[in-house]
């Protein structure tokens, strides 16, 4: 053959040559350690504390910091760290869960609204907008009076929040590839719609998506974290971080450890996920660098 | 035994200004084992022509009448999406023009040549072992390595080898070039021809081959159908074609071509005139606005002529041979 062969080594797997390269940035390197702390405080729980993070104690209300607690306790004497700890699980829980069924369910509806008949996409784009349109707050305090506060309620907020935004860019984008060649091609050797979307669609669509997911994450736990400390979200006793912040609010110019301990996990939380979501963003996308 | 024959088939679309005439009467054969080229300019209808036989009109087109039957037997009209589904990539598969789309970006080359035999029943290594014999049929160097690459690690010209190795991978009956070599410069043309001649006699199978490049089409194909304005003006052998050309359509075209060109221009001679508007045909022979010979004869609707030998021609003139200036 006439022409040059361009042969470079095989690509390297996909997660492994990111998380090499996330490494390699030392913003990487600090999310990766805030977030791990978070994580790991959150599974370990119940080894890094003896105390029972809903244990009432009257004889040590208000304790300041110190060797027997940590982070000291508060109005009821329950210790903070081990509130703290048991928070975090909380925390982390609604936003992996929620993201991971907002993510399902975007992908879903943005496939079917980009790829399916126009009459469709049109009446999906105009709940996706109505939806949207809602304030957060808004859409939180209408579901709870409808409900009740609980956890089911912050994670149904949270992926009415989520979904009509990830619908959206999976549609565009299902648009754009919908009349690609190499969507054409497999057309015309017979593939199924529903093959087409899995096979062709999907792997072209995810990657982008997943990172604006990952970055979202934060946003969701602020958003769990705000609805406990207005008491529309995790009913009291079990710990959150936003109603430890709740506790502590009351009392913040005597005992300023328990809004400490109650803000500074989702500082950190927020933080870690936060630098992660942009380094990945930075890894797997180049052309984004610098950007956003 | 005939792997496509057509017969008076028209496609029509419903526009906003009015139902538009994409193909009207087109009616030509593959023969089995053959390779046959469609050549005409842009807008004549090839595209709309592939689709149709493929089952892929837009939804606003369909076809209004004809025949479009398949191995001598089922007639592509009107079957059912999932019957035609089940041909498509099985006995009829396609070659796009460009080579850079083709392919998924972001699978690896190996997985789209395993995804593509979902339906063979094969076991994943039988795929795979499948896989590489095609690209070594297609003469990819080091077909096992390249399974594990992506598609932007190939040059253009390999890309579209490869698209032609998923087109062959289940033999089938009937293979549609859409301009495959467009895309490609002068070399690989002239390659990627060669092995399309080649792979055609290993597979055994026909070949529908789409091109306005009129050396191509000489160089590869064996019949000729020549379209205008989603007419089939001139069909036949590519010796009768490019030697004894009837419709004054073809002469034109074949004037046109700088490959024949016997002396320098300054100016490549070109038609006047422009296709006719499709919604509103004319009522006669489709060429005549054109047609530097049209007269009064020419109003009338034109039948396919025969010139003899399976040669046709639609005109009136069809019957007499070219004289020595290429007019009358």
């Amino acid at each position: 053959m006439s022409e040059a062969v361009s042969s470079p080594p095989a690509r390297q797997s996909g997660p492994g040559r990111a998380l090499r390269r996330l490494l390699r940035e030392p913003l990487g390197v600090f999310a990766i350690l805030l977030v791990a702390l978070v994580v790991f405080g959150a599974i370990f729980a119940d080894l890094l504390t003896q105390y029972d993070p809903t244990r009432i104690n009257p004889r040590e209300r208000f304790s300041p910091p110190g060797a027997d607690h940590l982070l000291g306790t508060d109005q009821l004497g329950r210790d903070l760290f081990a509130r703290v700890l048991h928070g975090g699980r909380i925390a982390l829980y609604v936003a992996l869960v929620s993201t991971a069924i907002s993510l399902a369910i975007g992908i879903v509806l943005g496939l079917i609204a980009g790829y399916g008949p126009r009459w469709l996409d049109n009446l999906m784009i105009l709940v996706f907008d109505a939806v949207k349109s809602f304030p957060t707050v808004m859409l939180a305090l209408a579901l709870v009076t409808l409900v009740g506060p609980s956890l089911t309620a912050v994670m149904v907020v949270v992926i009415l929040v989520n979904v009509p935004g990830y619908a959206r860019i999976i549609r565009t984008q299902t648009i754009a590839l919908k009349t690609s060649e190499f969507v054409t091609a497999a057309q015309s050797m017979g593939a199924s719609s529903a093959r087409i979307l899995r096979v062709h669609v999907l792997p072209n669509v995810i990657g982008p998506l997943v990172i604006l997911a990952s970055m979202d994450i934060p946003v969701v736990i602020a958003i769990e974290a705000g609805m406990s400390f207005l008491g529309l979200g995790v009913r009291p006793p079990t710990p959150s971080w936003g109603s430890i912040l709740n506790d502590g609010f009351s009392n913040i110019r005597e005992t300023a450890w328990i809004a400490v301990a109650g803000g500074l996990p989702i500082i950190v939380t927020t933080l870690g996920f936060t630098f992660l979501g942009e380094t990945l963003r930075d890894v797997l996308d180049p052309r984004l660098k610098g950007r956003g | 035994m005939r792997t496509l024959a057509i017969d008076n088939l028209n496609v029509v679309f419903s526009t906003e200004e009015g139902p538009l005439h994409a193909l009207k009467n087109v009616s030509f054969e593959v023969p089995e084992n053959r390779i046959v080229g469609i050549v005409g300019e842009s807008g004549c209808g090839k595209s709309t022509l592939i689709n149709a036989v493929l089952g892929l009109l837009a939804d606003n087109g369909r076809i209004a009448e004809g025949t479009i039957r398949f191995e001598g037997k089922t007639d592509l009209v009107g079957l059912s999406p999932d019957r035609m589904r089940a041909l498509r990539g099985q006995r009829i598969s396609t070659v796009f023009q460009d080579p850079m789309g083709a392919l998924n970006p972001v699978l690896s080359v190996g997985r789209q040549m395993v995804n593509i035999q979902y339906r063979s029943g094969l076991s994943r290594a039988e795929k795979q072992a499948r896989a590489v014999e095609m690209l070594r049929l297609v003469r990819i160097p080091d077909a096992e390595a390249a399974l594990r690459r992506y598609p932007h690690q190939f040059s253009g010209g390999m890309k579209q080898r490869i698209a032609i190795a998923m087109a062959l991978m289940m033999e089938p009956a009937l293979l549609i070039a859409d301009e495959p070599t467009t895309a490609l410069d002068a070399t690989l043309e002239v390659a990627t021809i060669e092995l399309l001649q080649d792979l055609q006699k290993k597979i055994g199978c026909s070949v529908l081959f789409i091109s306005h490049h009129l050396g191509v089409i000489a160089e590869l194909c064996e019949d000729v159908v020549v379209m205008y304005a989603g007419e089939v003006v001139e069909r036949g052998t590519v010796r009768q074609i490019f030697n004894d050309p009837r419709h004054p359509y073809t002469r034109r075209l074949l004037e046109c071509d700088p490959a024949r060109q016997s002396r320098r221009t300054r100016h490549l001679p070109t038609i006047p005139g422009e296709i006719p508007d499709l919604r509103a045909r004319p009522g006669g022979c489709i060429f005549a606005p054109r047609c530097d010979r049209a007269h009064s004869a020419c109003a009338a609707p034109q039948p396919e002529r025969d010139c003899g030998d399976h040669h046709f021609a639609r005109c009136v003139l069809a019957r007499e041979p070219e004289t020595a200036d290429g007019r009358a």
